[in-house]
């Protein structure tokens, strides 16, 4: 196995080795979506399934989403393993009757006597110059529903582990792929398992402030900690990783040492994922906060047509800017000539 | 078009008339193609009709007693309930819908653990995996899917099961049953779709739900044979409901069986009927009564004696009056499983709720 350990692959690419590890460890495990099958899927994240694990377990269905939607709740209830391919964000809308009602609720209507480990893969967010219905951060549909575990990776390593720890998992997941990273490449070590599916990861470590970000935003939240640097403010950056549940511990812990937190995602503000974060971090760090958290998002307009899109999506001089409005004067001098 | 597939659709098409065994009057009927169930059979649809109909006139009974939050009567269907259920084999699944009580305590299904949900204890009382049985579905055609993909996976393990799925006249316009039915062809999944077209979705009747020559013709499209069924004669449902589960076991794939039955009840004991519909047609289709017909045939032909219908009575009696004995004893709910089965495992956030919950409760 250590001759993976420098195996650089792309996110998409980890995906792809984590259903074929998955395939290939499990007979339980089934692949299944539209164009997953011959074509490998619009992303190619089942590139080469079909071939190597036969149509009857990677194939493709019908184009109708709840259809797949519900037939695999139908599987899982009899004993397999589903993993569905949403081909887009806004194309799982009509899966979301069988995701909201059944999916996520059928534990708990049985008194835990159904056990539905299903995986949906949604590739979602913008960013890739799709047209509409491509760029949609649905993330907080989902977070919303009681009995989902919803989990983005933002890096190839985690693509890799969460995914099989997804497959793995008892309970429905909803998997998150940031489209706009498929093709950034990282190491992966198929034999590492992570903290846990819904534990965060603090990616950089710093005194000032904590960036809380996720997904595709993971990224530019990075690129504008590195910038913040530069300005004098050591930023913390938290990779949430798992969005339900929420690391409360982990994110809390970051805010405590930094007195400051700033949330970047790409959805819109208005009842966003963010908003979740402010309220429970001024609920359970109040003491500590130095300054509001601040929020920094897409706008709360239906997601732009591409030539519009980065005037949507946060960049790093909103967050830049976010962390200068962090009310820094009202507190101890940062350097030297500020009272 | 090509010749072949000319056939094919034909081969499809449901009967221009319903099929029957038994005429309303209690007379046998001739059906090329459907054969009539041995008379064993017969005698077992018929206590189990008269145990349902008891059953069913007790539930609704316990909604005017308050021991019932609801419940949607499938009076007048029972031929349909029964006849299906009684048509499955042990390891077959039944995917029920919330009309179907009847048919789960036919499956074999502790009443007082049906009537769970609808006494509002918990939105489903049994362990499926016990009788084959999903839970009830409420939102509708939604249960379609899962039967599919079940059904799906028995193949993909190689194991025998079909899933027979229950739904209703306004089930069928849902998205839902139109993509179970196109998955199933495609799949050649064992499954057996079962349309109890009662005549009113609530109170929307079946003109406004559909433009279809009949339901049956909605399996044509998928490429699946369809079957058009006297949903008021057991012996009917149960000899096409059996065609087609051995079809399904066979690798056949799946029918669509549409039985025309009518609902004798209002929608559930909130509804009221006669906002929508005459009293008149009521007392038509209680002329077309399931149990009367099947009795009549029996007694007729000597297999029914009037000692045997006593004490199928009295057996129907007395299990009514132990679920009434039992529906009238309080349940203890406990608040903190509220917390317990979202999850696997409870999150920490649902930990804390549930400690929430539990303080609040001691302080009262």
């Amino acid at each position: 196995m250590t001759a993976t350990l420098d195996t650089k692959v792309s996110l998409a690419g980890a995906l792809n080795r984590a259903l074929a590890d998955a395939l290939s460890e499990d007979e339980r495990v089934l692949v299944f979506g539209e164009d997953v099958g011959t074509l490998g899927g619009v992303f190619r994240v089942t590139d080469g399934l079909t071939d190597r694990f036969g149509e009857a377990r990677v194939f493709d269905t019908p184009l109708a989403e709840a259809g797949i939607v519900g037939t695999a709740i139908g599987m899982a209830m009899n004993g397999l393993r589903p993993v569905v391919e949403m081909q887009f964000d806004a194309f799982a809308y009509p899966a979301f009757e069988q995701i909201t009602s059944h999916l996520a609720k059928l534990r708990n209507r049985t008194k835990g006597h159904v056990e539905l480990p299903v995986v949906i893969r949604v590739p979602y967010g913008g960013g890739i110059g799709g047209v509409e219905h491509h760029c949609d951060s649905s993330e907080v549909y989902y977070t919303h529903t009681a009995g989902l575990r919803v989990v983005t990776p933002a890096t190839p390593a985690d693509a890799y582990t969460l995914l099989r720890e997804a497959i793995d998992c008892p309970d429905p997941v909803v998997f998150l792929e940031p489209k706009r990273r498929y093709w950034e490449k990282g190491t992966i070590d198929p034999t590492l398992r992570s903290p846990g599916l819904d534990r965060s990861v603090v990616r950089l470590e710093g005194s000032d402030v904590t960036l809380i970000s996720y997904g595709g935003a993971l990224g530019t939240t990075l690129e504008a900690a590195e910038a913040a640097a530069d300005e004098g403010y050591q930023a913390e950056v938290v990779d949430l990783r798992s969005l339900a549940p929420f690391d409360l511990d982990t994110v809390a812990a970051s805010v405590r040492r930094t007195g400051r937190a700033v949330v970047v995602h790409e959805a819109s503000r208005f009842c966003g994922y963010g908003a979740e974060i402010a309220a429970q971090l001024s609920e359970t760090c109040f003491h500590y906060l130095e300054a509001p958290v601040l929020r920094v998002g897409g706008f709360d307009i239906p997601y732009p047509a591409p030539n519009l899109e980065r005037h949507h999506l946060p960049d790093v001089d909103r967050i830049l800017d976010a962390i200068d409005r962090l009310q820094w004067d009202d507190s101890a001098p940062l350097a030297d000539g500020e009272a | 078009m090509t010749t072949t597939e000319r056939t094919a659709a034909s081969h499809f098409l449901p009967s221009e008339e319903p099929l029957g065994l038994v005429s309303p009057d209690g007379k046998r009927v001739e059906q090329p193609g459907l054969p009539m169930p041995a008379d064993e059979v017969l005698l077992r649809l018929h206590s189990g009709m008269v145990a349902g109909r008891r059953f069913d006139t007790q539930a609704t009974a316990l909604t005017k007693q308050g021991r019932l939050a609801v419940y949607p009567s499938a009076r007048g269907q029972e031929a349909c309930e029964i006849g299906a259920v009684l048509a499955l084999r042990p390891q077959d699944w039944l995917f029920p819908t919330y009309r179907d009580s009847m048919a789960i305590v036919a499956r074999g299904v502790d009443p007082i653990e049906v009537l769970t949900l609808l006494r509002g204890d918990w939105h489903c009382g049994y362990d499926p995996y016990r009788a084959n049985v999903a839970p009830q579905c409420t939102p509708l055609a939604t249960n379609t899917l899962h039967a599919v993909g079940f059904a799906h996976a028995a193949r993909v393990k190689g194991e025998d099961t079909v899933s027979l799925v229950l739904l209703g006249d306004g089930a069928t316009s849902e998205g839902d049953t139109h993509e179970a039915l196109n998955f199933a062809a495609v799949w050649k999944a064992p499954v057996v779709f079962l349309v109890q077209n009662n005549g009113y979705a609530i109170s929307v009747p079946l003109a406004k739900q559909t433009a279809a020559p009949s339901l049956a013709y909605k399996g044509v499209g998928y490429g699946m044979p369809s079957v058009l069924v006297d949903g008021n004669d057991a012996a009917a449902v149960h000899a096409a409901t059996e065609q087609a589960v051995a079809r399904a076991a066979a690798g056949e794939g799946p029918t669509l069986i549409e039985a025309i039955t009518y609902r004798i009840e209002s929608h559930t004991n909130a509804d009221d009927a006669t906002r929508y519909r005459e009293r008149a047609e009521v007392e038509e289709w209680l002329e077309r009564d399931p149990i009367a017909r099947l009795k009549q045939y029996l007694t007729d032909r000597g297999l029914l004696t009037e000692q045997a219908q006593q004490e199928i009575d009295v057996r129907a009696e007395a299990d009514a009056a132990s679920l009434r004995e039992r529906m009238n004893i309080d349940t203890v709910l406990d608040p903190a499983e509220l917390f317990q089965h979202v999850y696997a495992e409870p999150t920490a956030a649902l930990r804390t709720q549930a400690a929430e919950l539990a303080a609040e409760l001691e302080e009262r």
